[in-house]
């Protein structure tokens, strides 16, 4: 079994347009989520969510490319661009053919999807763009990185709703681990903050109109965003050979399903991920000392989340550290385990917890240190990133500070 | 009575019924949710159900059902409260 370490991070999401910028901005509690700026918002109950701003497509990619990248592509390429970058690597001969690009995203191009349904039901149009299906099909932003980079070893798109980044980070990680794959890049994209993502999502009432506010007692719901992130997953030894710098390490993973409901989750299936990954990753309860919750706002997530924290770490429990950084930059859905990834660094490297911003009152039913309002300087040595996805289908990972 | 000229409690009851798999005659005024076995998913699909059926729109999140200000105690605050949409929205 090889070792894995991450020698590259990038991304764009609401808090920013790189690494940098959004780990300051979770550092200090900044809040993405904002008034939705989108066609036809008028006609929607729920108008607020965490969008990517001050972002022009013609700024980063030329006409030709424009026509086949979905917003979602736009997005997942960005963040590739400066994770490639910060890892030095250049893919070429055994290396290009042992490296690949898993990727999450649930929803795909569902910004060209409603753009062309409206066209042809509403406008009446008999005729769409040629590349509509190349543009909106889920595995486009894979393909595309994997031609920016010439990457030619395993690579394919993870679709697994709201966990989807972290089952792809999860088989990244295991491609590399097993000696499949050299290098990965992984995490994952969504964008659909328009009119028929969010009409969609209204309809399960089980959204915010006002603020995320996960663990928080008068919490009503979950915020869209949208982005991605991305970053290099890669062999130790040939991280070490080259003097790459090294993020940090990625040590366990586990993957369970609920077999229950198709929307409420299960504390039995959330625990048994957790535990799963603590044990894949030779982790102690004692070890770990942040988490980054799933924390959607919901009142049955956060509520099942933090049962079965509790059920895993026992007397360990009140030792550790968890928060939900979707309070700031909203619910990536198939990007978000991607996004709360940096969340998880920045603890492993800079010891810097991001909070859970937007807590007013406590909840007896998530009692645990949620890191409410403030970001707190903590040094953690281990840290895991829970998510779980409507269908019951639940993906944790382990780091460790290297 | 609706716009339609349609009884509001009829109507209701017959939408909850089909969501807990019983008969309308099986539902009686004092049954909660719980009762029925209707879980949150039913119970959004029923609200759903009601405001198709009545042309109003019902607020509410299932993320705090007890600070709704549609009532879900029980079926007969259910078709009050539809009821009062109907009056308010549709009259």
């Amino acid at each position: 079994m090889k070792r894995v370490v991450i020698t590259g991070a990038g991304t764009i999401n609401a808090l920013g347009h790189g690494v940098a910028e959004t780990l300051d901005a979770m550092a200090n509690g900044v809040c993405g989520i904002g008034a939705l700026d989108i066609r036809d918002v008028d006609r929607l109950s729920v108008r607020i969510g965490a969008q990517v701003t001050n972002f022009s497509p013609q700024d980063h990619f030329n006409r030709q490319q424009i026509s086949l990248y979905d917003r979602f592509t736009q997005f997942t390429l960005l963040a590739a661009k400066q994770a490639v970058a910060q890892s030095g690597l250049e893919f070429s001969g055994d290396l290009a053919r042992s490296s690949g690009v898993v990727l999450g995203t649930a929803g795909g191009g569902v910004i060209t999807g409603d753009d062309n349904y409206r066209s042809v039901y509403e406008q009446g149009k008999n005729r769409v763009h040629p590349f509509v299906v190349p543009k909106l099909m889920n595995n486009a932003a894979a393909s595309h990185v994997s031609m920016e980079y010439n990457l030619q070893g395993p690579s394919f798109t993870v679709a697994t709703a709201c966990a989807s980044s972290n089952h792809a980070m999860g088989q990244a990680f295991n491609l590399v681990r097993s000696g499949m794959a050299t290098t990965m890049l992984t995490g994952g994209s969504e964008a659909m903050l328009c009119f028929g993502g969010i009409k969609a999502w209204e309809g399960l009432r089980v959204m915010s109109k006002d603020a995320c506010r996960p663990f928080s007692a008068d919490r009503d719901g979950m915020v869209q965003g949208e982005g991605a992130a991305v970053f290099v997953f890669e062999d130790y030894e040939h991280a070490r050979a080259r003097g790459a710098e090294i993020l940090c390490e990625v040590v366990g993973f586990a993957m369970t399903s609920d077999a229950a409901d198709i929307v409420m989750p299960s504390k039995q299936g959330a625990a048994r991920a957790i535990q799963g990954a603590m044990r894949d990753g030779a982790i102690n309860p004692a070890d770990v000392g942040y988490i980054n919750a799933h924390g959607t706002g919901t009142l049955a997530n956060d509520k099942i989340e933090c049962a079965a924290v509790a059920d895993v770490f026992g007397g360990h429990t009140d030792a550790l550290m968890m928060s939900s950084t979707k309070s700031m930059h909203g619910h990536l859905i198939g990007g978000t385990g991607a996004v709360e990834l940096l969340a998880c660094i920045m603890a492993l490297r800079d010891g810097i917890i991001a909070p859970t911003i937007g807590h007013r009152q406590a909840d007896p039913d998530c009692a645990l240190d949620i890191v409410a309002n403030q970001a707190r300087e903590t040094p953690v040595g281990t840290v895991l990133s829970n998510a779980f996805a409507f269908g019951g289908l639940n993906a944790v990972l382990g780091l460790r500070k290297f | 009575m609706d716009a339609m000229g349609e009884p509001v409690k009829e109507n209701v009851i017959a939408i909850i019924a089909e969501q807990a798999l019983l008969e309308p005659g099986d539902v009686t005024l004092e049954q909660t949710p719980d009762d029925l076995g209707l879980d949150s998913l039913a119970l959004v699909e029923a609200i759903f159900a009601i405001e198709e059926r009545f042309d109003i729109s019902v607020p509410f999140n299932a993320n705090t059902p007890s600070q709704n200000a549609f009532d879900i105690t029980s079926v007969a605050s259910i078709i009050d409260a539809v009821q009062q949409l109907v009056d308010e929205q549709n009259p």
